[in-house]
């Protein structure tokens, strides 16, 4: 699904990722690694997999696009001390993931350092051709911001049924990823946190089974509050 | 010990007996026999029989022979806790009329804290509880202490109980407290039940049938039971009989109390409003269902105690409890879907036990007749249907075995050999038990990655001990086995509360928009964090009515058996009504039936030449949940086939499918090999399978329903299952809680069972009738079509639909 940005044309891909072709970069946002393990350190003992599943998922979306950058948009391990957690498999797959490739890890608000020893380097944001990749939206950012953070997903009534998706939140000036992780969940595109946003509105982009589809924002339903 | 070699009643119990001017039973006296020959006891009377005075007077006896014991003597285990409570109330009158040294005491959810704390220091003589609370209970590390003498356990509407989650975890107790107090006998109290050896097996310590004394009650009268004939049209379908119930009004002017019972709680609402719209006389008539605030239901139940009520319109909230006396009919609107469930509910009438209750059946459409008329042959045949008493579920095990760890150090090969004495778990595999110890321990993985992260640990003699304390407070916050769907609290702006409906309802609403709930019209204005704000409505043109997922039972195999029967038998159709002989006399001249064991399918084109489509109706009466996922494994093969299936509705009769090209082959395609791969590629993708994973994962403490500290949240699970269950699948998929799952969903929403034993009963019996068009007895099912949402992988075509609408709309969304 084309979509522009301050004149860019981009694409969102079905997995959640975001494609700049012209730039030859892929964007993911919010990958919490480590989300399952910070949540067994608690008592809570949930599948050890979703790191390797996240991982899975960009090797193959990587392996699709070849792109020569990777713009991972902050919030990419779940907590500080993440990386310690991770296992040498996992960690050696990614590895291998941002070797040959310009990598960048934006700063996040959960990883306010992510690590550098696993490749790739660390940016508090990153301004490529009028594109600003940044965690968390600005209320006050200029045109071309593109960020992640807020982990959109929106519903939408299709007759008797809801339907409710991880999306893209976009309106031309602006754009949010949804967020890539195995294990994470999403903030209702109509919360005021993300309407706020968009004084004039958005398009929302839901990742289908098979296609992306596209819904303007009066066109939303309220999501479920247990998703 | 009690010291009486003859069963007769000691002098104070007789004269008390005298004094009220009854005689006991001799089923309360069978009982006393048991208890004095040390055996355990089943006890299968109808209501009102003195059932749970049976149950109770061996321990008064035993108890005021010694005036000096202490402890815990007997535990009593309800299944509603208003039970427990209304039966504290009923053992008062008889201790204090013969002055007995007893302690009687109630234990739920609802016991406040100080008094839990003092019950445990000093236990009454009995304690009247729920399997949740008992289960509580046990896990304390004083549990070994306060179960020691204990001589008597007495579990009540047994045939309720034993099947199910809290039948397992009932079990899992019970095999606990053997082990605690091994001279404990067990008396179980139940109605007439279709297997006496499976309920004799699950009450007895090693699921030894034979350790259980049978006690019968004597029969109650034959209830009179009236198939209701409404003057209006009888409907082809639908479910709520609306039609009938000018005449149910009649009845209820007629008769002193009248219970009227419905399947559903949209039922109960729309019953409710319609009855009260005829209600030209004023007559109290009160609504009670589960989703109602508990203030709302005790009122509706302190209002029937006082005789204050002519008429209660209600659903299985009201199957089991308290007996009332002056109930004088009983209602059943819409089809009664068993045997055993009818009479329970008939039951509920008229307490003097020897005289005959009475019913009116009030079928809602043309099959439903079919279907009471089945049922009340089979009630006056005596013939029984009611749940299967299956292999207990893993989940339960696995919160068992950690509240048996809080209670203290846990050695598996006792643990082990304690479960396999409790009749779900008696053929429960060591590997497997070992296996959901290891899930407790660690979440079971196959990396062994949370090692340190062990809610278990392992002590130098090999056994079992909680990590810490917070492992302890995580399980006493998410024991029990009931994991309720997620609700919003429905309430005005002055704070009443009317109680609650299913959050998917209640996102559908919009403000302005009307429903009806509680017995009003309500104006939904809006969402406050987790309540929905309504007014009185002032008109309704369309109230909405709160849908309920899972309120709907399938039809049991025994009435499907009779409806199949009684089809294939047309001397008997006489005793419908005329638009229903008529309806099934077309039928024969223009197709044919299905027999008593085959399975017909008919075949035949609708619409014109640009819109014609084909169809396919298979006559199973294998309930819905089976037609559901039949219909699901049948459009993938047609798919395969090149047909083009389009969709499917199922009934509880009738599977109907619809496609662009006939199908032909019907033995290849009703095939059993369809519970093969295709299954399992289907069930794993089944929103049915996800709602199960998460009650799995619920029970067995994957994911917490409350963690210690944010028990505010007010959010019934804290972790989207849904991605847990797609992670595991892919990276485990022989997990034991996705195993635990698959095994749920077989017996319950997708009923896989039922039909793999349809597929082999008809295998080269399939009579296949080619139609030109649709038969007299496939209408009702194709008037289904519509009123049911669309099927799971067909989301994304209707996404592409609605963008389509809206792009032509011209209100297309921008470019992004």
């Amino acid at each position: 699904m084309p979509i522009t940005v301050a004149g860019q044309p981009l694409v969102a891909d079905l997995s959640g990722a975001l494609h700049w072709p012209a730039a030859t970069t892929v964007v993911f946002a919010d990958l919490h690694f480590e989300k399952g393990s910070a949540f067994a350190e608690r008592g809570t003992l949930l599948p050890p997999y979703d790191t390797r599943a996240t991982i899975a998922k960009m090797a193959e979306v990587l392996a699709r696009l070849r792109p020569d950058r990777v713009i991972c948009l902050g919030d990419s391990f779940h907590d500080g001390e993440g990386v310690a957690r991770m296992a040498a498999d996992d960690r050696g797959r990614l590895s291998t993931l941002t070797a040959g490739r310009d990598w960048i890890w934006i700063a996040g608000n959960h990883d306010p350092m992510p690590p550098g020893e696993l490749g790739g380097r660390v940016m508090a944001e990153a301004l490529l051709d009028g594109l600003t990749f940044r965690h968390e939206p600005r209320a006050d950012a200029a045109a071309g911001e593109v960020a992640g953070h807020l982990h959109p997903k929106a519903t939408v009534k299709v007759r008797a049924k809801r339907i409710t998706r991880p999306c893209f939140v976009g309106d031309g000036r602006r754009l949010l990823l949804p967020a890539f992780g195995a294990f994470t969940g999403g903030l209702d595109a109509t919360d005021g946190a993300i309407r706020s946003l968009f004084a004039e509105g958005f398009t929302a982009h839901l990742l289908g089974d098979r296609h992306i589809h596209s819904f303007p924002s009066t066109g939303l339903a309220p999501a479920p509050l247990y998703w | 010990m009690h010291g009486v070699a003859d069963p007769a009643l000691p002098k104070t119990f007789r004269d008390w007996f005298a004094g009220r001017g009854w005689s006991p039973h001799a089923h309360q006296l069978a009982m006393l026999a048991a208890t004095n020959a040390g055996a355990h006891a089943l006890l299968i009377a109808p209501t009102g029989g003195g059932k749970t005075l049976a149950g109770f007077l061996p321990s008064l006896i035993e108890l005021a022979e010694a005036p000096a014991r202490t402890g815990l003597h007997t535990l009593y285990v309800s299944p509603l806790k208003a039970l427990a409570v209304d039966i504290a109330r009923n053992l008062e009158a008889p201790v204090a009329e013969m002055g007995l040294p007893v302690t009687c005491e109630t234990r739920t959810g609802d016991t406040p804290q100080h008094k839990r704390v003092r019950q445990r220091r000093r236990p009454p003589d009995m304690l009247l509880t729920t399997p949740e609370s008992l289960s509580l209970l046990l896990s304390y590390h004083d549990a070994p202490e306060m179960f020691r003498g204990l001589r008597c356990v007495v579990v009540d509407e047994l045939h309720s109980l034993a099947p199910g989650k809290r039948g397992d975890l009932l079990a899992l107790a019970l095999s606990r407290i053997a082990a605690l107090a091994p001279e404990c006998r067990r008396m179980g109290l139940s109605a007439t039940v279709h297997d006496e050896r499976g309920f004799r097996r699950w009450l007895a310590p090693g699921a030894k049938s034979r350790a259980v004394r049978l006690i019968r009650g004597a029969d109650a009268p034959d209830p009179e039971i009236r198939i209701l004939t409404p003057a209006a049209r009888i409907p082809w379908s639908g479910h709520m009989a609306l039609h009938g119930l000018p005449e149910v009004y009649a009845a209820i002017r007629a008769h002193r109390t009248t219970l009227v019972f419905v399947n559903t709680r949209a039922q109960a609402e729309l019953v409710f409003q319609e009855l009260w719209r005829l209600n030209e006389d004023g007559l109290a008539i009160a609504l009670h269902h589960g989703s109602l605030a508990v203030e709302q239901r005790r009122r509706v139940e302190a209002a029937m105690a006082r005789s204050a009520l002519r008429a209660v319109v209600c659903t299985s909230s009201l199957d089991l409890g308290i007996d009332w006396g002056d109930v004088d009919l009983v209602v059943q609107v819409g089809a009664p879907k068993g045997v055993s469930r009818l009479l329970q509910r008939i039951g509920r009438a008229n307490h003097r036990f020897d005289e005959p209750s009475k019913a009116i059946l009030v079928p809602a459409n043309r099959f439903e007749f079919l279907e009471s008329h089945a049922a009340e042959a089979a009630a006056a045949a005596h013939e029984l249907d009611g749940d299967r008493l299956g292999p207990g579920g893993l989940d339960v095990l696995a919160q068992h075995v950690l509240g048996t760890a809080c209670s203290g150090p846990l050695d598996a090969d006792a643990l082990y050999a304690q479960v396999s004495g409790a009749a779900p778990y008696a053929d429960l595999e060591r590997a497997t038990f070992d296996e959901v110890v290891d899930f407790v321990a660690t979440g079971g993985y196959a990396l062994g990655a949370y090692e340190r992260f062990r809610r278990l640990k392992r002590d130098e003699n090999g056994r079992y001990r909680v990590a810490s304390g917070r492992v302890v407070r995580q399980y006493r916050m998410n024991a029990g086995v009931i994991v309720d769907a997620p609700t919003l609290k429905v309430r005005f702006r002055n704070g009443r509360t009317l109680g609650q409906v299913e959050e998917s309802f209640a996102m559908g609403l919009t403000p302005g928009d009307s429903f009806a709930f509680a017995g009003q019209l309500l104006q939904y204005e809006e969402m406050r964090e987790l309540a929905i704000i309504v007014s009185r409505a002032k008109t309704a043109k369309e109230p909405k009515v709160p849908a309920y997922v899972g309120g709907r039972l399938p039809l049991s195999t025994h009435l499907a058996d009779r409806v199949r029967a009684a089809l294939a038998d047309p001397a008997g159709w006489s005793q419908y009504p005329a638009e229903v002989q008529d309806w099934l006399s077309e039928q024969k001249t223009r197709s044919t039936f299905p027999g008593p064991d085959g399975l017909l399918v008919e075949t035949f084109p609708r619409g014109d030449k640009r819109s014609r489509k084909e169809f396919l109706v298979a006559y199973c009466f294998e309930g819905r949940n089976a037609h559901q996922t039949l219909g699901m494994l049948l459009t993938r093969r047609m798919e395969r086939a090149g047909l083009h299936p389009l969709g499917f509705v199922a009934t509880d009769y009738v599977l109907a499918v619809w496609s662009l090209e006939p199908a032909e082959d019907m033995d290849a395609l009703f095939d059993q090999d369809m519970l093969g791969d295709d299954l399992e590629a289907w069930m794993d993708e089944s929103a049915m399978l996800r709602r199960s994973f998460r009650n799995v994962a619920v029970i067995a403490g994957l994911i917490e329903r409350r963690h210690p500290g944010h028990e505010k949240t007010g959010r019934q699970v804290t972790f989207n299952s849904d991605l847990i269950y797609d992670v595991l699948r892919r990276h485990e998929p022989r997990h034991i809680l996705l195993r635990a799952t698959r095994a749920d969903a077989a017996t319950g929403l997708t009923d896989v069972r039922r039909l793999g034993e349809m597929l082999v009963r008809v295998q080269g019996k399939i009579r296949h009738v080619r139609l030109d068009r649709v038969s007299p007895l496939a209408i009702p099912v194709l008037l289904e079509i519509g009123k049911e949402a669309v099927y799971g992988s067909a989301r994304d075509r209707l996404l592409a639909d609605e963008m389509a609408l809206i792009a032509e709309a011209g209100l297309g969304p921008g470019d992004g």
